[in-house]
């Protein structure tokens, strides 16, 4: 249902995604891993098109994302990284503004929107001022915007990010019981979110893959049973001299 | 349809908030005290408004009108909610539409609370209340033509106050240019041909005719053209900058 095809982005000189290619299929839960910078955030905001691709193309549901930008973007529920919201509306309008966005009307707006408020847990916090919102309650409304539209195709960049260890839980959970009818692709920091909800992960690093497979193959991989230390084989480091500083 | 999503959101974000209602306030205050000091409209009997109350529209809509805008693009950038929008199924053309006409809008009920002006010289003498129609059409073009630049300069930057000052600069500049003191002063100093150039880009010459019930059709282009370009400029940065 994704399909991302030597997907590029350069900006300016410094190469953030190089030539990506990767799929979700549908039922499936993918987790993208890396360190920071290795471009996850970028991979994402291209393929729910916020920016365009230096080269390479996205596909969601077999809809080219760089072609037919508004058709793909119906099928997609992002989740962006800094969780952004409208600071001045409470979180029930924030919600109806964006089913009714995603062109949903009437008893339909309403329904959808009572089912993400309960999905996600904000039935405290429903008629309460955005601005006034915790952290954690913040991420929670600007998921439950991703919800809304019931997408096929859901993108979720770091969505345990700034939750009690509680509604991570929950969080892991949904995004396990969800994957069953979705294809999603999650970037996650936490190693063992991966082998809580993940069906399969990919490890990314300055803008390439360097791993991909299940948990457990990922595991194997590692030889001492553990995905931290094949992160840490896999991946640079900022603390190690790079190869510029060295020659 | 999304354009009108979007619109509602602006506008009930304008008057949730006390922008909206201090703008309103302070713009009615400010274009009915300029009216009755120095238009000296008690005396005047200047019953056209020509003088007395138009004259004054652009000189408040240059430093007004771009508080109103100032939070369209830059606000959005801001607090990163530009990624939401960008994401959702809407063009950036349907969205700065929406944008703008909310913006637009709260100028429109502004105006229009100005009201009263026109009923005291319906009450106090006999005027041409055409003149006076298409005098609020020509100064609600103004308003929306700051508006416009205002919006072209908040894609650019998501610091409200570095777009507030930028475009109170370009719509001072605009008023300025075509004022008759100050071009007269320029003429002494340069060519007539350059003094014409920059008296075509003020607002006067336009808001003039309006002002006496002249309905010209350059005046409605020339309007009509500065704000289609400012809202294409505004689409054509907002997709640079993602690139
Ligand atoms: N708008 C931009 N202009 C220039 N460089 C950018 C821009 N956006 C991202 N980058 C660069 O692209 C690289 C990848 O960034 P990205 O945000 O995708 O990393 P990430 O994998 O999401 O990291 P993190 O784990 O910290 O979220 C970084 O080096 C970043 O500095
Ligand atoms: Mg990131």
């Amino acid at each position: 249902m994704i399909e991302v095809v030597k997907l590029t982005k350069q900006f300016g000189s410094k190469l953030a995604v190089d030539h990506l290619s990767f799929s979700v299929k549908k039922g499936e839960v993918l987790g993208f891993l890396g360190p920071n910078g290795a471009g996850k955030s970028t991979t994402m905001r291209m393929v729910t098109g916020f920016i365009p691709p230096t080269s390479g193309d996205a596909k969601v549901c077999g809809i080219s994302i760089v072609d037919q930008p508004n058709q793909a973007k119906q099928k997609i529920g992002y989740l962006p990284e800094s969780a952004p919201l409208y600071q001045d509306m409470t979180v029930i309008g924030f919600l109806k503004f964006c089913a009714a966005i995603r062109g949903l009307t009437g008893s339909a707006k309403n329904e959808a929107v009572e089912k993400a408020i309960e999905t996600c847990f904000l039935q405290s916090v429903a008629r309460q001022s955005i601005d006034t919102l915790s952290k954690g309650y913040r991420h929670r409304t600007c998921l439950a915007q991703a919800l809304l539209h019931d997408p096929e195709v859901l993108i979720l960049d770091e969505p345990t990010d700034g939750l009690d260890p509680n509604q991570k839980h929950e969080v892991r959970q949904l995004i396990k019981r969800l994957g069953e009818t979705k294809a999603i692709l999650f970037s996650t920091h936490i190693l063992e979110e991966v082998e809580a909800s993940c069906s399969r992960a990919v490890i990314v690093d300055r803008g390439r893959i360097v791993a991909d497979g299940t948990p457990a193959e990922l595991i194997a991989q590692s030889g001492s049973g553990s995905l931290t230390d094949l992160f840490r084989k896999v991946t640079t480091r900022d603390t190690e001299p790079t190869a510029e500083a060295a020659a | 349809m999304s354009s009108l999503t979007i619109y509602r959101r602006e506008l009930s974000s304008y008057f949730s908030q006390p922008t909206a209602y201090a703008i309103i306030v302070i713009f009615l205050f400010l274009s009915l005290g300029l009216t009755f000091s120095f238009g000296n409209f008690m005396r005047v009997g200047d019953s056209s408004l020509e003088w007395t109350f138009f004259f004054w529209q652009p000189w408040v809509f240059m430093l007004l009108a771009p508080a109103v805008g100032m939070k369209l693009w830059a606000d959005e950038q801001r607090t990163g909610t530009i990624e939401l929008l960008g994401t959702f199924p809407v063009s950036t053309w349907s969205a700065i539409l929406g944008k703008f006409l909310a913006a637009a809008t709260v100028w429109f009920v502004a105006i229009a609370l100005t009201f009263p002006i026109v009923i005291t010289v319906n009450y106090l003498g006999d005027p041409d209340n055409g003149a006076i129609l298409s005098g609020y059409i020509g100064a609600f073009l103004v308003c929306c033509t700051f508006l416009a630049i205002t919006m072209l300069v908040s894609a650019c930057t998501r610091d409200q106050v570095v777009c507030l000052i930028v475009s109170v600069a370009i719509c001072v500049l605009m008023v300025l240019c075509g004022y008759d003191d100050f071009t007269r002063e320029l003429a002494k100093a340069v060519s007539p041909g350059f003094v014409e150039g920059i008296v075509s880009i003020g607002v006067w010459d336009h808001f003039r005719s309006l002002n006496r019930g002249l309905f010209r059709l350059q005046d409605f282009i020339w309007f009509g053209s500065i704000i289609t370009v400012c809202l294409l400029g505004t689409s054509a940065i907002l997709s640079a900058k993602r690139a």
